[in-house]
């Protein structure tokens, strides 16, 4: 981080699970912290403007573009990244959906676009293919693999509609 | 082994889909590098004049700031353009960041600053001061000089020859259209932001870059900078997407490179995404065809004028006309390829390039004459079917298009339509139904390409090429190939890709590389397996029964021990294909397009698309599929939203984000229907495969102008439709 400490801050975040501190200036959105210095980069910055969903990560159990927070405006919050979800055996039922529907390609724009379905699927409003889409169209895929996204989001909804809870 | 052993052919989850949803897969911003600087560029806001000052009082002021380079102070690089020519250069000279005080471009990079952190290296740029001597630019197709290129861009189709009096021919014909199209300049944008991390070494040199050819990166670098002596490996075994922004080593690795050369010390630089538009776009054209029919629908001319946008520097080109002489039977046939020079950066190529702005026009035109003769749209393209290339005079190797139209029609209902514009309709929304016609070379890398591929002792085999997988499913096609030639399943298969250091390979483009880089593994591996039999006969550990596996892991590890270690390895090479060749290939597709549009507010929804495609063998369905989904996606961008828009009067791009650059949102797309065709090619390429990787995007914006036209009655020649325009057109015609 750069060489002025009268303006940096400290910032403590738990995650995934684990208490992370750092002193960060100002400036530094929390996409450039999880990336560049705690070196979780399943978090990707495809814009930085909060326009294409690439960054999006959960905050407190909400989906959020990590690229529009700075690091120093909601220290204490609790966020899980993509490397937060499944288990390092197992994946979690939206992963395996997204590889089973091959709802990508590239791969860029795939961990912000399972963070949003898993934020999308706990807020409980969409409930048609057509709802689906708009919930996820704050997430750009170039690719365009866009109908295997809902797919995979949709098999998965109704999974756990079933189950009524998502691990 | 036995047919439904093999894994060729069959869908395949992408093997690369588990580190990708995992968060694992890594890209080129992404690998930790100790002591790492970080750098950001300031672009210029002129589009032509002279650099006079560069203040950086302010900027080398600012904390974590190290260096700022411009053209005054960077490191020494060759000042000889030709050695900056890369494998999908065009005629010209290739641009080279800060080479001197000129600007060619608005965008283009001016300064670099380079800091301990991101952040001070990007509000840093921000206080750089610098002023220009401005000089007239242009940036208006419609009003610059049109020229004939004086050299041809080699690997690109040359534009066919006119046969017979196409003049004269449509002067005589009973049925005519003419019509005047333009489509817009659009920009690749994949989701990866164009990125480089130098890892400076005293005797190597490391460069993760965003690039769809590593070893094309690594020749350049070596030339540019003279690190001859130095070891320079260029690694991208991820790459986030590319549609053609890579196929040239870009702006972000020279100036990377040049930087870490500079400082001696590891650099990364991310551009930001406005940048990107400086890096390279899809060439806007303005087009003219005539076509002219006899009252049977039989095409008696077809006249096809293009005139594409290049900078002042390169003489871009693309085959726009490719198809205008080759798709339909017509004796009469002339084409005019022109390029006018804007103060723009070089376009380059971008999916289908060429194709899928020439066949909006032509397709677009065959819709019209459709009209004018009263015929049904998919009737006049049967009418007008061709067995041979009559522009070559040769047969296709295979030309299953006859099956794509019936297969895509019938999958869509075609025969459902009612012929007149205005005819169906739901509620507020009027229903349109278009169709138009795709085509796309279906061509081998005139470059060599090879693989390796080893058994390790872990009884796997690793199969090994520098080529990248930009998204297409290389990963998981090379491993069924593997696979099926070794007799082996396909978990025993590692493939290691996008590393300059692997065998060589050309560029990852002209939807080439399942059939290069394809043939060169199956060569590798019928070397190896060819080795392994014979050796594995002497030590007497050939354990095969019929229809199992070449080799069990037991037997593959006895045969590892007799060797003491020793490796057992082999290399393919496929050789480009020589010149004269007896037959055209061509993949084809077939494209019906629902359109629905909101007659009030002019909205249009594309509600439905069936692509039926004819490309060959289909190595895997699920990531070809893909392939063909996500084409019609960037069909629907540029037929509805793709618009790069400048500001003629500052010659400068408006478009700055994605919030101005529309691409289609998943709220865009809805039912997307692939259907591919039986088509076998003994003779394309060895593995009788033809790519996939555009074709899907050729026939999209034509099929939905087309569509659009049935809908409202609104003949819309100029892309994208945005509403405004078909506002426009609306309130013209009422």
């Amino acid at each position: 981080m750069a060489a002025a400490p009268n303006t940096a801050h400290r910032v403590a975040y738990t995650i995934n699970g684990v208490i992370r501190v750092a002193t960060v200036e100002p400036g530094v959105t929390l996409l450039d912290l999880l990336r560049e210095e705690f070196d979780l980069t399943g978090t990707k910055k495809g814009c930085d403007h909060g326009q294409c969903g690439a960054c999006t990560v959960l905050m407190n159990g909400h989906r959020i573009n990590s690229c529009l927070v700075l690091a120093v405006s909601r220290s204490g919050s609790v966020v899980t990244t993509i490397e937060g979800i499944g288990t390092s055996d197992g994946l979690h039922p939206l992963q395996e959906a997204f590889v089973k529907h091959d709802a990508l390609q590239c791969g860029y724009c795939t961990p912000g676009q399972i963070c949003s379905a898993i934020g999308l699927i706990s807020e409980g409003t969409a409930k048609t293919r057509d709802e689906i889409r708009e919930g996820m169209s704050g997430n750009l895929c170039r690719c365009g693999a866009y109908t295997g996204i809902v797919d995979a989001i949709e098999e998965v909804m109704a999974a756990v509609s079933d189950a009524e809870s998502l691990p | 082994m036995d047919q439904e052993q093999t894994v060729t052919g069959k869908s395949i989850f992408r093997i690369d889909g588990p580190p990708k949803v995992r968060g694992e897969a890594k890209y080129a911003a992404e690998y930790k590098v100790p002591d790492l600087l970080h750098a950001y560029v300031v672009t210029a806001s002129i589009a032509k004049g002279r650099i006079l000052s560069i203040d950086l009082s302010a900027a080398r002021q600012f904390p974590g700031v190290v260096e700022i380079l411009s053209h005054k102070n960077r490191p020494w690089f060759w000042p000889v353009s030709f050695l900056y020519k890369d494998a999908a250069g065009p005629p010209g000279k290739p641009f080279m960041p800060l080479y001197d005080d000129r600007v060619h471009f608005s965008g283009q990079p001016v300064a670099l600053v380079i800091a301990e952190s991101y952040e001070a290296a990007r509000d840093a740029a921000a206080l750089v001061g610098v002023t220009y001597k401005a000089e007239p630019h242009a940036t208006d197709l419609a009003r610059s000089p049109a020229f004939i290129p004086r050299k041809h861009r080699i690997g690109v189709a040359p534009v066919p020859h006119p046969t017979g009096d196409a003049d004269r021919a449509f002067a005589s014909a009973p049925v005519k259209i003419e019509a005047a199209y333009t489509t817009s300049p659009e920009n690749h944008h994949p989701m990866e932001l164009f990125a480089t991390t130098v890892e400076w070494g005293d005797n190597i040199v490391t460069v993760y870059d965003k690039t769809q050819s590593p070893k094309s990166v690594e020749l350049f670098l070596k030339v540019a900078f003279r690190l001859i002596g130095r070891k320079v490996r260029v690694v991208s075994s991820y790459v986030g997407g590319g549609f053609g922004l890579g196929l040239r080593p870009q702006q972000s690795v020279f100036l990377a490179v040049m930087a870490a050369k500079s400082l001696k010390r590891s650099v990364r630089l991310v551009l930001p995404r406005d940048h990107m538009f400086a890096l390279g776009y899809r060439a806007n054209t303005v087009q003219t065809v005539s076509l002219a029919a006899d009252e049977k629908g039989r095409l008696q001319a077809i006249r096809h004028k293009a005139i594409a946008a290049t900078s002042q520097f390169e003489d871009a080109q693309d085959p726009i006309l490719l198809f205008s002489a080759s798709l339909y039977r017509c004796d009469n046939v002339k084409l005019n390829y022109e390029l006018a020079k804007l103060d723009t950066v070089s376009p380059c190529d971008m999916r289908a390039p060429g194709a899928a702005t020439g066949m909006f026009a032509l397709e677009s035109a065959m819709d019209e004459l459709a009209y004018a003769l009263g015929a049904d749209p998919l009737a006049l393209r049967l009418t007008n079917y061709t067995e041979r290339d009559q522009s070559e005079n040769r047969p296709f190797s295979s030309k299953a298009l006859r099956e794509c139209y019936a297969q895509g029609s019938e999958r869509f209902g075609w025969d459902k339509r009612s012929h007149a514009p205005r005819s169906m309709r739901e509620d507020k929304e009027l229903i349109g139904w278009g169709m138009a016609t795709g085509a796309w070379e279906a061509a081998m890398s005139p470059a060599p390409a090879r693989a390796e591929v080893r058994l390790r002792s872990d009884g796997k085999f690793e199969v090994t090429s520098s080529i990248t997988d930009i998204g297409t499913g290389t990963y998981t096609i090379l491993s069924q190939i593997a696979a099926d030639e070794l007799e082996t399943p396909i978990e025993r298969i590692v493939v290691r890709l996008g590393d300059s250091a692997l065998p060589f390979n050309p560029i990852q483009g002209g939807s080439w590389t399942a059939a290069t880089s394809g043939a060169a593994v199956q060569s590798a591996c019928r070397k190896l397996k060819a080795k392994i039999t014979s050796q594995a006969k002497k030590a007497g550990v050939l354990d095969r029964r019929p229809g199992t596996e070449l080799l069990s892991a037991s037997a593959l590890a006895d045969l590892l021990k007799l060797r003491r270690g020793g490796e057992l390895s082999a290399t393919g090479t496929m050789f480009s294909p020589p010149f004269g060749k007896r037959f055209s290939s061509a993949t084809h597709a077939a494209v019906f397009a629902e359109v629905r549009v909101d007659e009030e507010l002019s909205v249009v929804r594309v509600t439905r698309i069936v692509c039926a495609v004819a490309a060959g063998r289909i190595l895997n369905p699920t990531t070809a599929r893909s392939q063909i989904i996500g084409a019609t996606v960037m069909g629907i961008g540029k037929a509805l939203h793709e618009d790069t828009a400048y500001d003629h009067n500052l010659g400068r791009c408006m478009a700055h984000s994605f919030g101005d650059y529309h691409i289609p949102s998943n709220a865009d797309v809805y039912d997307i229907d692939v259907v591919f065709v039986d088509e076998t090619d003994t003779q394309v390429s060895p593995l009788g495969v033809k790519g996939v990787g555009e074709i899907g995007v050729v026939a999209v914006a034509p099929a939905i102008a087309n569509a659009i036209f049935h809908a409202t009655g609104q003949r819309m020649r100029d892309l994208p439709i945005t509403i405004d325009r078909l506002a426009r057109a609306r309130s013209r015609a009422s």
